[in-house]
């Protein structure tokens, strides 16, 4: 008996162990550690971490406009971004389930933006959006590309919002493509032969049976917006004017830039209690409303 | 008869807006490739127009500058063994927990599937300190180990819903014809885990490949610089040469999308499968 116990338990440490020890290395702890620095002055320099009770807290909600600021870009971002993004995947896959002869190079070329990272693309964008536009601006005469994109605060919000929705609506479109080809077959038929409108089928019947791949690209959608970074220190840094100083940026600022890590992990908390609490919020909303066919 | 042919009349008028849709997400890469080969001037000029002569130098130049084979290197090696590691360690733990299903496991698991939802911004202040505490700092293996950490939640997610759909009787048959608990798991599960390992893989391919923030906090130094550190280095160094930037670009994206193009299908199966299983 003893033996099988042992046997048992070198399989638990054979198997389990290796991603349990990079787990807890690399999340666990640092997020504990985390937790415990967000009451501190800690600068991240000196080994020592003077204990501040809730100060760094009072100090966000009541002082921090950068924070307050940064976070309402975040906001109006991940609404508008995840909206769009969502619809334009959605538009996409209705069309492309359609028997169109070029659907699989288009589903090709719609995913592609996704496989590049947000840094390159942001840099790829800025030249667009500086001398791209600009060229196209002059030689056709429509304004929207004489625009001065990045640098003025309301263009330059709409800038990220598109190259955002340009890199991820691909991506919600496979997840979409492969809901609404479970929808099964017959239950769209019968629709059809009783005189339902396509707009009637699409509204009664595609839709609710889509809905779990709607929170699955909801969840995603919220979390890529919420956590973007790359994208808006290519595409602005931030700019003009800490305009579009996303959370992740205003944190990674003031730590490694100002070096006030104390402050920086009580912003991360806060920033991981938000995202948390969004994300179950909507999962728990959009479950709700998936119905099974 | 009239609605067959309404029909395909609305299937051609739809096709025709989606090629010029399609169209329209192809012109950024059109705009990137057209004027990395144009010379400053040319590109300045116009930069919708075609280029008036092709100028192959602008890659030689960004070549030397961005070391690129030292780039493309780090990001190869760095990308890889993460993943091989990560595959391994993932699907033993996922295999283990869905068929051990003590209290530990569980409790695991529900820590696991939490932690997702974790953003990395939220502990990259303070991995930075266990880091340069556990000597990560400033290496490829110190990067490696970071991502085992980071990519262990998702992996073990997708990977523990697949084992299950396993059957427990293939596993029992190889122990009674003699293999112990690791043959089993290596002769005869792990290679059943494929279609998931391949998503598992594929997903976390992109993801490392890509990946800014994490490297740009553990490598300092140039001779350790990934794709995306060493593009972000030399923008910092030329702005607004577009001459070299943008066949830098150029280079920079090329290998993820011959990747892409090459595993296409199974990416977009990867998404799929990862979709449905997160």
């Amino acid at each position: 008996m003893n033996s099988k116990k042992a046997s048992q338990l070198a399989q638990q440490i054979v198997f389990v162990g290796p991603a349990l020890v990079f787990f807890t290395l690399i999340m666990v702890i640092p997020f504990l550690f985390g937790l415990y620095y967000s009451f501190t002055d800690w600068n991240g320099v000196s080994g020592e971490a003077g204990w501040v009770g809730f100060d760094n807290y009072k100090q966000i909600f009541m002082h921090d406009d950068a924070f307050r600021e940064s976070f309402w870009f975040t906001a109006k971002f991940t609404v508008l971004g995840v909206v769009f993004t969502n619809v334009l995947g959605f538009v996409l896959a209705y069309f492309l389930t359609k028997p169109l002869k070029t659907r699989n190079v288009l589903r090709t070329v719609f995913f592609m933006p996704n496989v590049i990272g947000g840094l390159l693309l942001g840099f790829i964008w800025q030249f667009i959006f500086v001398k791209g536009f600009a060229a196209v601006g002059s030689t056709t005469g429509i304004s929207f590309f004489n625009l001065p994109w990045l640098g003025t605060e309301n263009t330059a919000f709409w800038a990220i919002v598109i190259v955002f929705v340009w890199q991820t609506a691909g991506y919600l479109m496979v997840i979409y493509i492969s809901s609404l080809n479970n929808v099964p077959r017959d239950i769209l038929e019968a629709a059809e032969i009783d005189g339902a409108s396509r707009l009637q089928i699409l509204r009664s019947i595609i839709i609710p049976l889509i809905m779990p791949a709607a929170t699955i690209c909801l969840f995603l959608a919220i979390s890529w917006s919420f956590k973007m970074f790359d994208l808006n220190l290519s595409l602005t840094k931030g700019g003009p004017f800490g305009s579009t100083e996303s959370v992740a940026m205003n944190i990674y600022n003031e730590a490694f830039s100002k070096n006030r890590y104390g402050l920086g992990t009580a912003k991360a908390i806060i920033f991981f209690v938000i995202v948390a609490v969004i994300t179950s919020l909507q999962v728990k909303f959009t479950k709700s409303k998936e119905v099974e066919a | 008869m009239d609605i067959a042919k309404k029909n395909r009349a609305g299937t051609i008028a739809t096709e025709l807006v989606m090629i010029v849709l399609g169209i329209l997400f192809l012109v950024p890469f059109y705009f990137l490739f057209v004027n990395s080969v144009k010379s400053f001037g040319d590109l300045l000029t116009n930069a919708a127009s075609l280029p008036k002569s092709i100028e192959w130098g602008n890659y030689s130049r960004a070549f030397d500058i961005t070391n690129f084979p030292t780039a493309f290197l780090n990001s190869s090696i760095i990308t890889i063994v993460s993943n091989v590691l990560l595959v391994l360690i993932s699907a033993m733990a996922a295999h283990r927990m869905v068929r051990s299903n003590s209290r530990f496991n569980k409790g695991l698991f529900l820590m696991l599937v939490a932690a997702m939802v974790v953003p990395f911004q939220s502990i990259m202040i303070p991995l930075v300190k266990v880091a340069s505490t556990l000597g990560l700092m400033n290496s490829i293996h110190g990067m490696i180990i970071c991502y085992l950490g980071f990519g262990v939640p998702m992996s073990v997610f997708l990977l523990h819903g697949f084992v299950k759909s396993i059957p427990q009787e293939i596993e029992e048959a190889a122990t009674v014809d003699g293999s112990n608990a690791y043959g089993v798991f290596f002769r005869v599960v792990f290679p059943l885990m494929k279609p998931m390992l391949v998503t598992v893989f594929i997903l976390n391919t992109l993801w490392i490949w890509n990946d800014y923030l994490l490297p740009s906090l553990i490598l300092q130094s140039v001779e350790l610089q990934t794709i995306p550190i060493a593009t972000f280095a030399f923008f910092g160094q030329y702005t607004k040469q577009w001459d070299l930037a943008l066949p830098a670009l150029v280079m920079g994206v090329t290998p993820i999308i011959v990747f892409f193009l090459f595993m296409q299908k199974y990416i977009i199966e990867g998404i799929t499968q990862g979709a449905v299983k997160g």
